[in-house]
């Protein structure tokens, strides 16, 4: 029976809810996945006996042997690399980086192997590989472990790259990307795998591709993935009890880019501030910034604001870590400019 | 041993010399652009590895893959034409030189970073066994990708997990311009296979029979015991490290010297010896129309066209 796809939580009926956190619907959508076909497999640091360093494949083990839930050494490039060339004959690996921190020592075989083999051979191999972790910043864990890295994947042509926010997303959309013959990077949160949400009982996909309205509203658009949706979301509930309307897009996959969703968005609000937790120097966010300045010109009651973390690594101390990283207290007052500015 | 494998691999060593030696003239006539490493001098390395594969075993090799992609099966055609960036390449124009695919013929590439298709290698192996499909996978390297992390990684993991794959390091004695003892401290790069640790061997790839029974018995370990093994094939490449490479860091008399030692004229010599000489007249022969058929086909054969450019970006 195929699978039902749905696209928004808030459109969902006919469901029977119940609320888990992000690392359990991380377990669930690689679970389910894993008893529909066997070529699927889990591979990373502390993925096994340890239930995973977030315990994200807690149980996995014991369910699954250790043939399929394959605790490795600390060799990112060796068990990515291993991961890719497996998929190229015909598994479908899902290669767990503890963090996205350590994927750069592996980001070769990502960005120059697993995004291209495909085009270079025209065609002749699928890549049905996920790579998943936790990406983006934590609090006080210093500069090398604090890091926003999904722009170097999403710069890259061949991979798809997903940034969800809500344990409703995270499950069909990492059920998606396994399903996917495509290599996809899978962006998850150190901070939010406890967060609690609603998600279905029964199974469900969320396709690739599709952005969600997270709130809607009519004065103002607030655009951003990953964790920084929920940042936007408290921007929004505080702008609400002054009388103003923001609408809040999770794009939710960066590639591919429902670049529709956000036009229709601003065209209706006129105004957008694109929230990042990346440095704004060469990052997604501009390029956002871009297209809705180019493609959606005539649309705009204000210039388009881009908030990113400042230009310097992350620091240590929290007396200082906060003027660094994009925060509620960093947007508010770049939402306020926005709203009072014209062109 | 039986005179038709005998005759069977001197025609696959002389289609590789006689293919990339129309391939640097067609180069000098600027029909190839972008860069040309050429295998000239190291086929016994590719011919009798390959030669003791079965169907179902991966190849997999770095950007001076022409030679192995011939010996697998791959046709003179495809391969000329993909040079040249024709549609009718063995991947349609888009990977040139250093990117020979056929997946029929589980000819996995053609890869373009130093040591970093040694992990790809041990992950079909990995598939291999997993699935239980008793494939092998086989990974040729040159000399230059043994001080790489992957080129770490890939043993370790390999030895860690009992992979069924073969690693032969083709030492050609210089990594691009650079000399080998200026890039590892040991003249046996076998031994670097202790540490993790792993099978190892050393063979003289000149031999292309010897080779063969080395590669045999490696493959054999995978197939049936699932062990990995480091191989060093001690050979030599006549031209530089690419077409745009004079290689002014070797002297004329090193390389003559080298070419005394010529696996294709051994072979001859062999076969000469055994009165197969008229045999040798009609592969000469035929090896000649086969190349001049490629060249005419590769440049009768259309590029890719425009509104194909994105095709194959994704599934």
């Amino acid at each position: 029976m195929d699978t039902p796809t749905v696209n928004s939580i808030f459109t969902q009926t006919g469901f029977k809810m119940r609320e888990i956190a992000i690392r359990d619907a991380l377990k669930e959508a690689m679970s389910e996945e894993m008893r529909r076909d066997g070529n699927i497999f889990l591979m990373g640091e502390e993925v096994g006996s340890y239930n995973g360093a977030y315990k994200c494949s807690k149980g996995m083990l014991d369910e699954f042997g250790a043939k399929r839930v394959i605790d490795t050494p600390i060799a990112e490039c060796g068990f990515t690399g291993i991961g890719i060339g497996a998929a190229m004959a015909g598994l479908r690996p899902i290669i767990e980086f503890m963090t996205f921190n350590f994927s750069l020592v592996a980001i070769d075989q990502i960005l120059n192997t697993a995004a291209k083999a495909r085009y270079m051979s025209a065609g002749q191999f699928k890549l049905p590989i996920v790579f998943r972790g936790a990406g983006g910043a934590a609090y006080q864990l210093g500069a090398q472990h604090t890091n926003s890295f999904e722009g170097f994947y999403a710069y890259t042509p061949g991979l798809y790259v997903v940034a969800p926010s809500t344990p409703f997303d995270m499950k069909g959309l990492l059920k998606s990307s396994i399903r996917d013959d495509n290599p996809v990077v899978f962006f998850e949160s150190e901070l939010t795998y406890s967060m609690k949400g609603q998600v279905p009982e029964e199974e469900y996909v969320i396709p690739l591709g599709v952005a969600d309205i997270k709130k809607e509203g009519k004065d103002i658009t607030l655009i951003s993935w990953s964790k920084m949706v929920h940042v936007a979301l408290e921007c929004a509930a505080d702008l609400e009890k002054e009388g103003i309307s923001a609408e809040v897009i999770d794009l939710r996959t960066l590639r591919p880019l429902d670049t529709q969703a956000i036009f229709n968005s601003v065209s209706k609000t006129h105004r957008a501030v694109v929230i990042q937790e990346m440095h704004a120097v060469s990052s997604y966010g501009a390029y956002i910034s871009h297209l809705i300045s180019s493609e959606i010109m005539d649309e705009l009651d204000a210039p388009v604001a881009l908030v990113s973390s400042a230009e310097a690594p992350f620091p240590y101390s929290k007396g200082i870590e906060p003027y660094i990283m994009t925060n509620k207290s960093l947007v508010m007052p770049r939402i306020r400019a926005t709203l009072n500015q014209t062109i | 041993m039986d005179h038709e494998l005998l005759l069977d691999l001197y025609r696959k060593m002389l289609r590789i010399r006689r293919f990339e030696e129309e391939a640097a003239r067609l180069y000098t006539e600027r029909k190839i652009g972008g860069f040309l490493h050429l295998y000239i001098g190291q086929e016994a390395v590719g011919v009798g590895a390959i030669s003791v594969l079965e169907p179902q075993d991966y190849i997999v090799t770095a950007y001076r893959c022409h030679g192995q992609y011939l010996a697998r099966g791959g046709t003179s055609r495809a391969g000329m034409a993909e040079l040249l960036g024709k549609v009718t390449g063995c991947a349609q124009g888009r990977g040139g030189s250093m990117h020979f695919y056929d997946a029929s013929l589980n000819f996995m590439g053609g890869w373009g970073i130093v040591g970093a298709h040694l992990p790809l290698a041990a992950g079909m192996a990995f598939a291999s066994k997993y699935r239980g499909d008793n494939a092998v996978a086989i990974c040729f390297l040159g000399d230059g990708a043994i001080n790489q992390g992957a080129f770490h990684e890939a043993l370790a993991l390999s030895t860690l997990w009992n992979l069924p794959v073969v690693y032969v390091i083709e030492n050609n004695y210089f990594a691009m311009g650079t000399p080998l003892y200026k890039t590892a401290a040991t003249d046996d790069l076998s031994i670097r296979a202790l540490a993790y640790p792993m099978a190892r061997d050393v063979v003289d790839g000149h031999d292309v029979f010897a080779v063969r029974s080395c590669i045999h018995a490696a493959v054999s370990r995978a197939r049936e015991q699932n062990l990995p093994t480091l191989i060093e094939a001690r050979t030599y490449r006549y031209r530089g490290h690419s077409m745009a490479d004079p290689g002014t860091y070797r002297s004329k008399e090193e390389v003559e010297e080298q070419k005394q030692r010529d696996p294709i004229k051994s072979l001859g010599d062999k076969l000469a010896a055994l009165g197969l000489n008229l045999k040798i007249t009609q592969i000469t022969d035929e090896i000649e129309a086969e190349i001049q058929d490629a060249v005419k086909f590769a440049e009768d054969s259309p590029y890719p066209a425009p509104e194909t450019a994105l095709d194959h970006v994704y599934a």
